[in-house]
């Protein structure tokens, strides 16, 4: 077997993780959860068994408890994805202003289906549900940030891919 | 001008910081409440404005504050609602993001009338952003003594927290909201018991929109009574207004409720027409939950009177011929957009977001995307428009919470008013695939006899 890293929050992280857990009543550290996977998987990347279990043994609850949330909610991976991924906002209303044909353009321009990554390991792309920013529509966002792109085109689409390429 | 309240200053600049906020007359209901008002005289101003859950069901604010248990010795929690995940609204994302300071002095006075002194503001986790700016006025109030012990020496201590979401439509719900604040999944409660009585940890809690809130210090500074006097009837004040589709100015807009929805739609002050020169179809008037109506009945009431925003206009008729205000997300359609795919995108939606609790809308919601995708791909049958209906009516009202009838109310209102154009796609598959069907004659009244039992 391979040697698996020791999964372990930066000390800057486990700061933060003892802030979080402060938030709430004594006893009610579960209360944490969902912010320690945000935090997680910043950290780590992706919600790996690894990484679950260690948030687990932080919040001193059962690892299925863990297990049973992450897979609950659509924000955590619990594969591998691009560096990127790019979550383009496919419901109604983006539709209306041609969020269909953005999901076709970047399927098209990164040479691989929704939920694949990128040969370079770069960039994966996911049509996800409204985004709370319909007037802006077509969008599509970029975590762990989740910074914005707006009022999409296949020009600033283009410019998006060559600009994230080029810091790399 | 209508009158503004919520976004009066949202052009100032710097009005995101505490000392341009506090400069314009910013905290001014929290120094009013904590220094001279009782907790139930806030509490009784917020009954006298008819101000109602802007979150999507219109719940008066005042009377569901009234009904928060006080046992003795047990914590109390003001929960603030900001999942916004109703395709169509946008607008707390953009009241958090320009005029943070709105909602907090909001939670303040809020949380000091319901005698809570931990508040937390959930909000949907891609709007990591907003959470960063909230997380920074809250500093900011802190530093300048309206949070934290002793707010202003009145001796009150109040400390709110951000808890971000992890992607689900369903944590809006206010009961799943609770659940997932506990850090579990965002299955909805049975209810009862209501969270008044047992909401977060087991203690009375009460949950409200960000924008029901943000309204709350107004309405101490000026009074309840100032602000029945804006809008129409039951529908007292302002409403932020998240308008998108086919539109030239999609945006938010604050209206006074009871402006004409042609205003609304046609004047430059608001959405300014719809784009390109094209003609209007159908509007969604209240987020992707409510019913869908085509153009002459969401613009003028059976009766030929014109309708207005607000609650009661635009429930005028009932199912049959009216729909809701909702959250207010207001969706424009033109002659191009096709009301079948969007039925569809909107069921699978649905599907998506089901928790998956009750069968009726687990199963359900499935069945409705499958049908209208077959619709929609050229592969129907004539059958299917009823089988739609049929499933539709075994969801609504048999379900944990009211996602279910959420679900099954969009397809039922587009089979309602657009049934020549399922039908057309059943008739015409190759046609409906290359074009749409436009406006045809989906525009006939449906006679009011028909409203649904
Ligand atoms: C499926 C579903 C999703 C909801 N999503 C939201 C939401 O994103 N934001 C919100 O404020 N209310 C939402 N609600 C309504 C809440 O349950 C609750 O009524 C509201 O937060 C109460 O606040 P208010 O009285 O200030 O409107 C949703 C309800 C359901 C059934
Ligand atoms: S109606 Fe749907 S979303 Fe609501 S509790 Fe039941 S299964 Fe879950
Ligand atoms: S529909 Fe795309 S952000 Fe709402």
């Amino acid at each position: 077997m391979l040697a698996v890293k020791e999964i372990k929050f930066s000390t800057e992280a486990l700061k933060k993780v003892d802030e979080i857990i402060a938030r709430y009543p004594e006893s009610r550290q579960k209360s944490a959860l969902l912010p320690l996977l945000h935090l997680a998987q910043a950290e780590f990347g992706w919600c790996s068994t690894e990484v679950m279990d260690y948030v687990a043994s932080l919040l001193n609850i059962n690892p299925i408890e863990v297990y049973e949330v992450a897979s609950f909610y659509t924000m955590y991976h619990l594969k591998p994805s691009g560096k990127y991924v790019l979550e383009v906002c496919r419901t109604g209303p983006c539709c209306l202003v041609g969020a269909e044909k953005i999901i076709n353009i970047l399927e098209n321009k990164l040479g691989v289906k929704e939920g694949e990554v990128t040969p370079d390991g770069l960039f994966s792309f996911k049509g996800v549900e409204c985004l709370a920013a319909c007037g802006y529509g077509p969008v599509l966002q970029i975590g762990p940030e989740y910074t914005f792109y707006e009022n999409l085109t296949e020009e600033s689409v283009d410019e998006l891919l060559t600009q994230l390429r080029n810091k790399n | 001008m209508a009158q503004k309240i919520l976004l009066k200053n949202i052009n100032i600049p710097g009005i995101n910081t505490f000392e341009v906020y506090r400069q314009h007359g910013g905290y001014a209901a929290v120094e009013k409440a904590l220094k001279t008002m009782s907790a139930d005289d806030v509490v009784e101003e917020v009954k006298k404005s008819g101000l109602r859950g802007r979150g999507g069901a219109g719940f008066p604010t005042g009377m569901k504050w009234s009904f928060l248990a006080k046992p003795e010795g047990v914590p109390r929690y003001l929960v603030c609602n900001a999942d916004e995940s109703e395709p169509g609204t946008f607008k707390d994302r953009y009241l958090m993001t320009h005029t943070p300071h709105t909602l907090i002095e909001g939670m303040i006075v809020s949380s000091f009338a319901l005698g809570a002194n931990t508040s937390y503001i959930y909000v949907r986790g891609e709007m990591m952003p907003q959470i960063r700016i909230l997380e920074k006025a809250i500093a900011e109030a802190k530093n300048a003594g309206f949070l934290g012990k002793n707010i202003l020496g009145t001796g009150y201590d109040l400390e709110i927290y951000v808890q971000p979401g992890g992607g689900a439509y369903i944590c809006g719900e206010e009961t799943a909201l609770l659940e997932s604040l506990e850090g579990k999944r965002g299955n909805p409660r049975i209810k009862p018991p209501f969270p008044a009585i047992a909401g977060l940890y087991g203690c009375p809690t009460v949950v409200n929109n960000v924008e029901s809130i943000a309204a709350v210090s107004w309405i101490v500074v000026n009074g309840g009574d100032e602000y029945a006097k804006i809008g129409i009837g039951r529908s007292t004040g302002t409403k932020l207004i998240s308008a998108s589709g086919n539109i030239n100015k999609p945006g938010v807009y604050e209206i006074e409720l009871g402006l004409s929805v042609e205003e609304f739609i046609y004047s430059d002050e608001y959405c300014g027409g719809i784009a390109n020169g094209k003609r209007l179809k159908a509007v969604v008037a209240g987020g992707s939950s409510v019913p869908i109506l085509p153009a002459n009945l969401i613009l003028k009431l059976a009766n030929g009177q014109p309708r207005l925003m607000s609650y009661e206009s635009l429930a005028e008729g009932g199912f049959a011929t009216g729909t809701m205000l909702g959250s207010g997300g207001f969706i424009v359609m033109d002659e191009d957009a096709c009301v079948v795919r969007n039925t569809w995108n909107f069921s699978r939606f649905y599907h998506h977001e089901s928790c998956g609790q009750c069968s009726p809308c687990r199963e359900g919601t499935g069945w409705m995307e499958k049908v209208l995708h077959r619709i929609e791909y050229g592969h129907g049958k004539m059958s299917d428009i009823d089988l739609l209906v049929d499933v539709s009516k075994k969801i609504e009202g048999n379900t944990i919470c009211p996602l279910g009838d959420a679900a099954a109310w969009p397809v039922a209102s587009a089979i309602r008013h657009f049934r020549d154009e399922f039908e057309w796609h059943v008739n015409n598959p190759k046609a409906a695939m290359d074009g749409n069907y436009g406006l045809a004659n989906y525009a006939d009244p449906i006679p009011v006899v028909e409203e649904a039992s």
